[in-house]
């Protein structure tokens, strides 16, 4: 049962094709569900389409249950696609970012080879990367 | 001990003994300078980083009816038409017409003439647009076409400032943000920038230009381009520590290739905020290793390899000359520096694993036998310094 009570946490990116923000989702998934929220990035954009990304840390049964109410809802959920993106291909290696980067996301392991690697887990889109890239390597998706 | 013809008879032969930079050290720690001078025949150094100091003459052929061009823009970027007809010249650092540039502070300085040249060397359709006055032999007023290199008869490709001997490390002492051609650099000294691909660098293994010369064969983004003159501001004189290598800036060279047989890879367009756009520019060159001396000098570290930390929020735009201190590449390139008992943040512009990947492509290239080695037509200058503008007396 230890399984069951064991809190995790999730990223996810929703995307509202059409603006359903009447409802309050964050407030559902908190008092219902009994999930901690870290919103990371919301938009609405001009044609009315909403993104919100988001750290969801609850037991597994009620992050289920929580993403099946806001499917419910005709939000779809990502959970694989990050609003920040890093082209391997238009990345230079430079390194430029690392230091601008809070959450070492962006960093250099291996000071030999100095090569800059991506780790998605680890960005809280800031966004402090895509204003110091000079080579346009790092994307925001919204 | 060995001459250029030596080293050119065994690369034709597929059996010279090609090392980067980078591998050389380790291998002259385990042979010993005498064994491993007389088995080394090359050393291959690399650099990639913005070297704003870049253009490229491309030739049009003539138009139905001709025209002798007067003004021209690539993709919205201006080129220069005071050359002849149908030749342009197009510089890295130009921006697209109508850019804000730094009115809405920081600029994003998306587009210009760097750009341009990475969608030319990727083959990629530009758009040329140009006016002229008309004559009588060169009717024509306006032109607005689209074309590709492939279209050009000529694209060269010319870099009168790359591989800059050493070069500053930016840092801010001020109390905000300030946006540099080294990266944004955050107030009260808690990151710096760097530029140089350090032990790999060409001019760093070659301090005093024994073999790097006017004529010198070098690999121009994936192109046999090469040295054609000392580069602007080439100032030799200068502070050196080990080996000779110079600690600030110092040597640069002249570089030209044809665009056409470059790989799009190493030349790539770069927006620098609240600063302006630029190239960057993949260069590679071979070290023929002619005695003892010059395989030591190759054998150059990070750790022996010393920059100038320069305040650029005062002290560079004032050139008042105050360095902060010194610091080495091994420490740059940990990620962290100590700069007088403060822990600063390091980040390059130079990409040292496009360096390392250069290096690697020149050293397959003279082992299968592709890439000969040169003996310079002249030396470049060892002594002469750089003068600050002259300003006239108001």
């Amino acid at each position: 049962m230890s399984g069951t009570t064991e809190k995790i946490t999730r990223k996810l990116m929703l995307y509202f094709p059409e603006c359903e923000t009447e409802k309050p989702i964050v407030y559902h998934l908190v008092k219902d569900y009994d999930l901690i929220i870290n919103i990371f990035r919301a938009r609405v954009t001009p044609e009315e389409e909403g993104y919100l990304v988001l750290d969801v840390t609850g037991t597994e049964e009620n992050i289920e249950k929580g993403t099946a109410f806001i499917k419910s809802l005709d939000i779809k959920i990502d959970t694989t696609r990050k609003g920040v993106t890093w082209d391997k291909e238009r990345c230079a290696q430079c390194g430029s970012c690392v230091p601008h980067c809070p959450t070492n996301a962006l960093a250099i392991p291996d000071r030999n080879t100095m090569e800059v690697v991506f780790n998605t887990e680890e960005c809280i889109e800031c966004l402090s990367c895509i204003k110091v890239c000079p080579f346009g390597a790092m994307k925001s998706l919204f | 001990m060995k001459t250029i013809e030596q080293i050119n008879e065994k690369i034709s032969s597929g059996k010279a003994v090609v090392l980067t930079a980078e591998e050389i050290i380790d291998y002259v720690d385990k042979k010993g300078l005498e064994q491993a001078a007389k088995e080394v025949d090359v050393v291959t150094t690399a650099t990639f980083g913005p070297m704003c100091s870049s253009g490229c003459f491309l030739n049009f052929g003539h138009s139905k009816p001709k025209m002798r061009i007067t003004e021209s823009w690539l993709d919205d970027v201006s080129a220069y038409a005071g050359i002849a007809a149908v030749d342009l010249f197009l510089g890295a650092t130009q921006l697209r017409a109508n850019d804000p540039a730094n009115t809405d502070y920081p600029g994003d300085f998306r587009f210009g003439g760097g750009h341009v040249m990475e969608k030319l060397v990727a083959g990629e359709e530009v758009q040329l647009f140009a006016l002229s006055y008309g004559t009588d032999e060169y009717p024509r007023k306006e032109l607005r076409t689209t074309f590709t290199i492939d279209d050009l008869n000529q694209a060269m490709m010319v870099n009168p400032r790359n591989c800059y001997q050493n070069y500053n490390v930016a840092i801010n002492a001020s109390d905000k943000t300030i946006y540099t051609y080294l990266g944004q650099l955050k107030p009260n000294m808690k990151n710096c920038g760097y530029s140089s691909a350090g032990q790999l660098s060409p001019l760093l293994n070659d301090p005093f230009y024994r073999t790097i010369g006017v004529g010198t064969r070098i690999w121009l983004a994936g192109a046999q381009g090469h040295v054609y003159s000392e580069g602007t501001q080439h100032s030799p004189t200068c502070e050196r520590g080990l080996l000779g290598v110079p600690s600030e800036g110092a040597g640069t060279l002249a570089l030209t290739g044809d665009m056409k047989k470059m790989d799009p890879e190493f030349i790539r367009g770069v927006s620098l905020k609240g600063y302006g756009v630029s190239l960057s520019v993949g260069v590679g060159i071979p070290i023929p290793i002619l005695d003892e001396k010059m395989l030591l000098q190759t054998t150059i570290r990070d750790r022996d390899i010393m920059a100038q930390v320069i305040d650029y929020s005062t002290d560079y735009p004032e050139r008042n000359g105050k360095v902060l201190g010194n610091v080495s590449y091994e420490e740059l390139k940990s990620g962290t520096i100590n700069l007088n008992g403060q822990k600063v943040e390091a980040g390059g512009l130079s990409s040292y694993g496009k360096a390392r990947k250069i290096a690697a492509i020149l050293q397959e290239e003279i082992r299968s036998g592709k890439f000969l080695v040169t003996q310079p037509i002249a030396p470049l200058p060892v002594e002469q310094g750089m003068k600050p503008m002259k300003e006239a007396r108001s």
